[in-house]
């Protein structure tokens, strides 16, 4: 612009074609960014920045509320992962978590699309039904098996009960060898469903006629859903194990709902203690340097993932 | 599926005497998928029942269909329960931000896809690094900077939260749809005299009407159902949406199965109506959103 106002158009032609270049600078470069910028705002406030001074505020060990602010570095990390027991055990669930849920989830979603993949008629009534659970809200879906998994006449502990069985009026969500698995049940309940419409959409995206050649090379049914369906949907099963992998990572809110980390922090993950650290405990920094770990995890998860694609995976 | 089906019809017609063990799979199929139907609805079913139950019927029969049918419930769920004040709070959270994020995703999405002004390559890159940050990177910092600016505990405030949170969904969904728009389209518009916004607003949105449905299906879904973020800053229940409300319902009537059902079923009602009537745009619309995250 400020080469522009310094030429002095002389001549008529050149007065225009200056018009038109502003005219075309307008429409190609002003009007775009006036139409981006208030989203692009609004998220920079919200997320860019916060994000920033997340990583300054780690290294302090600001409260959250008096002005008292020291600068100490590292501090922070080191505590946390060289000194804070209660860490050590929330980066233990987290994994068993991430574990549970890169397993039971996908074996069921796998399961079930593959069943549901070569259903012709209502297949689409299976699908819309299997896929409620993961509409509700975390507060209902909690509120339900709360109930459900009550030890005196939950569903668990009634059938049980009228099977006879002995040994299940338990509260599974009271007991700590058992919490975190039973919030991990409740989550997943909630979840699968899910996955298994991603996988079921990438199924029926497969051509049917390699289906048709492994039935001539006589392939049986495990050998054409290991041939050619899992070849098929890898891409998607890949991607959603990273995702899952840093979701699990990020888990909160069936936690706090259910246990808010307990009993004896049996079920408390980084999230739940990080929750407590800024908004119970008024110890910001230390919260903000768990923040900023969590997010290393899942900077780590996606660089392995970008990795296994440039060494030529086809993910 | 209609390929898969092919393949099967194929198969009775060419090989006869493979046909009945088809059929026997099948019914192995059903009979999976009946199963896996019922562990989703099962427990949707108990909660509807004991909604509809007395506390001493839910003591006797926890599990089974109502003796008598008990509306009761829900007048008393939806008065102890606030829930007069709490749907009108979510209503307004979940409108605006389907609004505001319709409105300026729509705009940048439009620039981005159509117009392309140089910085659009690393725009969508500064996009998809950020959907990558978790939320508990900077929570603690929003905070402080929400109660520094008087923001913390609005409706504003949560609102442009909400915004922010579904900000790169929105543009890479929005974008992916309008990208494919032939753009011959828009410049006989322009050869017509229609300005930048009259090409937006005639031309590229009702072509595009799909991708703001699902759009505003996913965000809707997603602030009707939020609970950390209102949780963390929203303090005044004069303002609670209904799940942060109703989690403090649940604390205080933990043993009232009979009206933390009815509750339930209260917060779960809009949503199935909106999911039973639009199956389609919500299922496809929450897996593309999935991936596109």
């Amino acid at each position: 612009m400020a080469v522009l106002t310094q030429q002095k158009p002389t001549t008529v032609i050149e007065k225009l074609s200056d018009e038109i270049w502003r005219k075309k600078f307008l429409r190609n470069v002003i009007i775009p960014w006036v139409f981006i910028a208030p989203l692009l705002i609004i998220h920079i406030f919200v997320v860019a920045i916060p994000a920033v001074q997340g990583v300054y505020m780690s290294m302090t060990d600001w409260g959250g509320i008096n002005p008292n602010v020291n600068f100490i570095g590292l501090d922070n990390y080191h505590e946390l992962l060289f000194e804070d027991k209660s860490f050590g055990k929330s980066l233990n669930n987290n994994i068993v978590w991430m574990l549970f849920f890169l397993t039971v989830p996908f074996i069921l979603a796998l399961f079930c699309a593959s069943m549901l993949a070569q259903i012709k008629r209502g297949g689409m009534l299976y699908r819309s039904i299997l896929f409620i659970p993961y509409v509700l809200a975390s507060v209902v879906t909690t509120t339900i098996w709360k109930n459900l998994l009550n030890p005196k006449d939950g569903i668990v502990a009634a059938s049980a009960r009228a099977l006879g069985i002995e040994g299940f009026e338990v509260a599974f969500l009271g007991r700590t060898d058992t919490a975190l698995m039973s919030i991990a049940f409740i989550d997943n309940w909630h979840f699968w469903g899910f996955l298994m419409i991603l996988f079921l959409a990438a199924m029926q995206a497969i051509p049917p006629v390699l289906y048709d050649a492994a039935k001539i090379d006589g392939a049986n049914r495990w050998q054409e859903f290991r041939h050619v369906t899992l070849p098929g949907i890898r891409p998607i099963v890949l991607f959603m194990f990273m995702m899952v992998a840093i979701w699990s990572f990020l888990a909160f809110d069936y936690i706090w709902l259910i246990t808010q980390g307990g009993p004896g922090g049996a079920s408390e993950v980084i999230a739940t203690q990080l929750y407590k650290n800024a908004f119970q405990r008024f110890e910001a920094g230390y919260a903000a340097a768990q923040g900023v770990v969590i997010s290393i995890f899942a900077g780590f998860i996606i660089m392995i993932f970008v990795m296994l694609r440039r060494r030529g995976w086809d993910i | 599926m209609t390929a898969i089906g092919k393949v099967s019809l194929r198969d009775t017609v060419f090989q006869r005497g493979r046909s009945k063990e088809r059929s026997k799979l099948l019914v192995f199929n059903h009979t999976v998928l009946l199963l896996l139907t019922a562990f989703a609805v099962i427990p949707l079913a108990v909660l509807l029942f004991n909604s509809l139950k007395t506390e001493l019927d839910i003591g006797q029969n926890p599990l089974g269909p109502p003796r008598t049918i008990v509306i009761e419930n829900f007048r008393e769920a939806w008065e102890e329960g606030d829930f007069a004040i709490t749907m009108r709070n979510s209503v307004i959270y979940v409108v605006a931000t389907i609004t505001a994020e319709l409105v300026l995703g729509g705009l940048a999405a439009y620039a981005l896809a159509r117009k392309r002004p140089p910085g659009s390559d690393l725009l969508m890159l500064y996009f998809l690094v950020a959907s990558t940050i978790p939320v508990w990177m900077y929570i603690v910092p929003l905070f402080v900077q929400m109660r520094m600016m008087k923001m913390l505990g609005t409706f504003h405030g949560l609102i442009i939260i909400y915004i922010a949170g579904n900000a790169p969904l929105t543009i890479f969904l929005l974008r992916s749809y309008m990208i494919d728009l032939p753009s011959e389209l828009e410049d006989a518009a322009r050869v017509d005299g229609a300005n930048e916004f009259q090409v937006l607003t005639r031309i590229v949105l009702p072509l595009t009407k799909p991708g703001f449905l699902t759009v505003g299906l996913v965000v809707g879904l997603g602030v009707w159902n939020e609970y950390t973020l209102a949780l963390t800053f929203i303090h005044d229940p004069n303002r609670f949406p209904v799940t942060t409300s109703f989690a403090k319902f649940v604390d205080r009537f933990d043993t009232n199965w009979a009206l933390t059902s009815a509750g339930a079923i209260i917060i779960l009602f809009p949503v199935m109506v909106l999911f039973l009537a639009l199956q389609r745009q919500f299922i496809e619309g929450l897996a593309e959103g999935g991936i596109k995250t």
